[in-house]
């Protein structure tokens, strides 16, 4: 510690450069602490022990259909408390920039979600009509949607009598009260028999079901039961956790944890290219002050780790800066979207990589420099040569 | 008075290209304990270069060097790292001062190898910087000092480990007259008041008139020698 003013003084010898480096550094770690958390989010989806609700799709892709048949299987095996099933539709409300998640259900389904909080005659009302439709409370006040509102949906998959148009009658808002899980109310319900009967394409089949496992049950036994029950069929099955099917979901659209390697791999190598020739120029200006270090006594291995110590402070300094103002902004862009953009704080696991990367680009920018410091001889530096 | 700097045989030689160029021709030399030394001679004559090996900079290419009775010819450069940390303070012609740092905390640079804690050395700087003259002056950054200023400084980081030996390389030569007067009253002052041995390469006669003795070097070979001077 009673060398830091020293670190420090070298660090801000030249107050410009310093800053304007700061401030790569500061801005490539701001990025790795939003990204990586949206990786680390995408990819937390984990193994379905412990998990007592399970989703049941396709082994083959989550495109595939299923057979409605396997609903009286599924709900037939041990362990099985509660199922229920649901199909993607993707229809598109007025424009294609208005994208959200509409589905449709069969009964029960909501039983499966009690975190989705529906007034009970808003439910009863939208379970007496055939062509009804539930929002969340997010999407409702995005659109501005009234309970027996006319939604419109242009189907993009499943026409109905030739037509790409469907209409539902808003029978129900349903809210969460968990701000975590607030992205969840952007999604539009109706009814998968409307769905099975109305569209022209597809008939008996579902998208994928949903398992609750009785408490005691082991998840992974029913997982493996359910699996059974399609095991060398044309549909076979899949149950995974919740947070997995999410994830293979989204991977449907990018990878994003390649997405997330590659865009940082790009800035992380343009950083040690910029930092590396900051140091490099910080300390061959500084070649006679550190020859005078060394005559008055400081060892060639002292000045090896000033100058390390200087560069691994610059990249710490600036990734904790930059981390610290993704974790301020994370829950402030969540929160401006209205819960459409649900994206995690910076997490620990993002922080302990973070540091990590830190510590390796500080060691990897500064060696260099710091070795031609730690060999340089001091005749020659204090003459100039 | 004992001897503190003894020298014998002492040869230097540097390559430049594919050639070797003989720099010190196997000089001979004592030097007492107190002495104020001054080295002249033209230049190329191997000045810099005794006073860096005599200071534990450079390492000898043959003979022996011995300092307060330790050969130091033998060191590692770790050893003469902290041999030079304890034993020598340097003063150069361009002050060689940490331009980020202030008189204070420049002086300090020494006991950072020390146990000193931190108020002991600030203690330390601000009696050293006292003795130079310069007790009011500790938050001035170098580039806030005029010349002759700077050079107290560095004399007062040459001192604040309470060196025996002082190597000042052309003390005075960045300097103009009265500065030069007042940094040589200071360097024959700490000699005389506070026993340092000094050894101080110059170029200039004035300055050498206020050595105890003056040292002749041409051509890498002691040429002369004069008697020491009453002041």
């Amino acid at each position: 510690m009673k060398y830091l003013h020293l670190i420090w003084a070298a660090l801000f010898r030249s107050k410009t450069r310093t800053f304007l480096t700061l401030l790569s550094v500061v801005t490539a770690f701001l990025l790795f602490g939003m990204l990586d958390s949206v990786r680390v989010a995408f990819n937390s989806g984990g193994s379905v022990t412990g998990a007592n609700r399970l989703v049941v799709a396709s082994r083959l892709s989550i495109t595939q259909m299923l057979p409605y048949s396997l609903d009286t299987q599924i709900k037939a095996i041990p362990g099985v408390q509660k199922s229920a099933y649901a199909a993607w539709f993707g229809g598109i409300y007025q424009d294609p920039k208005n994208f959200f998640a509409n589905f449709s259900v069969g009964p029960g389904y909501l039983d499966l979600y009690p975190e989705f909080k529906l007034p009970a005659a808003q439910r009863k009302a939208w379970e007496s009509n055939r062509t009804g439709a539930i929002v969340g409370e997010s999407l409702a006040k995005r659109h501005g949607w009234k309970i027996g509102d006319t939604i419109p949906l242009q189907a993009t998959i499943f026409p109905t009598q030739g037509s790409n148009n469907w209409s539902f009658r808003l029978d129900g808002i349903f809210r969460i009260d968990d701000e975590k899980m607030k992205a969840q109310e952007n999604v539009l319900f109706f009814h998968w028999k409307y769905f099975d009967e109305a569209n022209d394409y597809v008939k008996g089949r579902v998208g994928w079901y949903i398992v609750k496992v009785a408490d005691g049950a082991g998840s992974d036994g029913v997982a493996k039961a359910i699996d059974s029950l399609s095991a060398n069929s044309d549909h076979e099955t899949k149950a995974q956790t919740e947070a997995a099917f999410n994830q293979a979901f989204a991977k449907q659209f990018a990878d994003i944890g390649l997405i997330v390697t590659g865009i940082m791999g790009a800035v992380f190598f343009t950083l040690l290219l910029l930092t590396g020739n900051t140091m490099a120029q910080a300390v061959r200006e500084r070649i006679p002050e550190l020859a005078v270090l060394k005559t008055i006594g400081f060892s060639n291995r002292s000045v090896l780790w000033l100058v390390l110590s200087e560069s691994v402070l610059l990249v710490v300094l600036g990734g904790v800066i930059g981390m610290a103002i993704a974790s301020l902004l994370m829950p402030g862009v969540s929160k401006a979207s209205g819960g459409m953009i649900q994206l995690p704080t910076v997490l620990g696991q993002t922080w302990a990589v973070g540091l990590a990367l830190m510590l390796a680009i500080g060691v990897i920018v500064g060696l260099l420099p710091a070795l031609r410091g730690m060999r340089l001889n001091i005749v020659d530096a204090l003459a100039g040569r | 008075m004992s001897t503190l700097v003894s020298i014998r045989n002492l040869r230097k030689t540097y390559q430049r290209g594919p050639e070797k160029v003989e720099v010190l021709h196997s000089i001979d030399l004592d030097i007492p304990k107190g002495d104020f030394v001054a080295l002249m001679g033209p230049s190329g004559s191997g000045k810099t270069t005794l006073l860096n090996l005599i200071g534990g900079l450079d390492s000898p290419t043959g003979g022996e060097i011995q300092v307060d009775g330790q050969r130091i010819d033998t060191l590692g450069a770790g050893q003469l790292s902290q041999w030079r940390s304890h034993n020598v303070g340097f003063v150069f012609q361009f002050y060689n001062l940490m331009p980020t740092l202030n008189a204070q905390k420049n002086v300090e640079l020494p006991l950072l190898l020390t146990k000193l804690s931190s108020a002991q050395r600030k203690r330390n700087a601000e009696i050293a910087l006292q003795l130079v003259g310069l007790a009011e002056r500790g938050k001035h950054r170098p580039n806030e000092l005029s010349g002759g200023q700077q050079q107290r400084v560095a004399i007062a980081r040459a001192i604040v480990s309470d060196p025996t030996l002082l190597i000042c390389d052309e003390p005075t030569g960045d300097l103009d007259r009265q500065s030069a007067e007042e940094i040589l009253a200071l360097l024959q002052s700490l000699n005389r008041d506070h026993g340092k041995t000094i050894i101080m390469v110059t170029h200039d006669p004035k300055a050498a008139d206020h050595a105890q003795r003056t040292i002749h070097l041409d051509k890498g070979t002691l040429v002369e020698r004069e008697l020491a001077v009453e002041h």
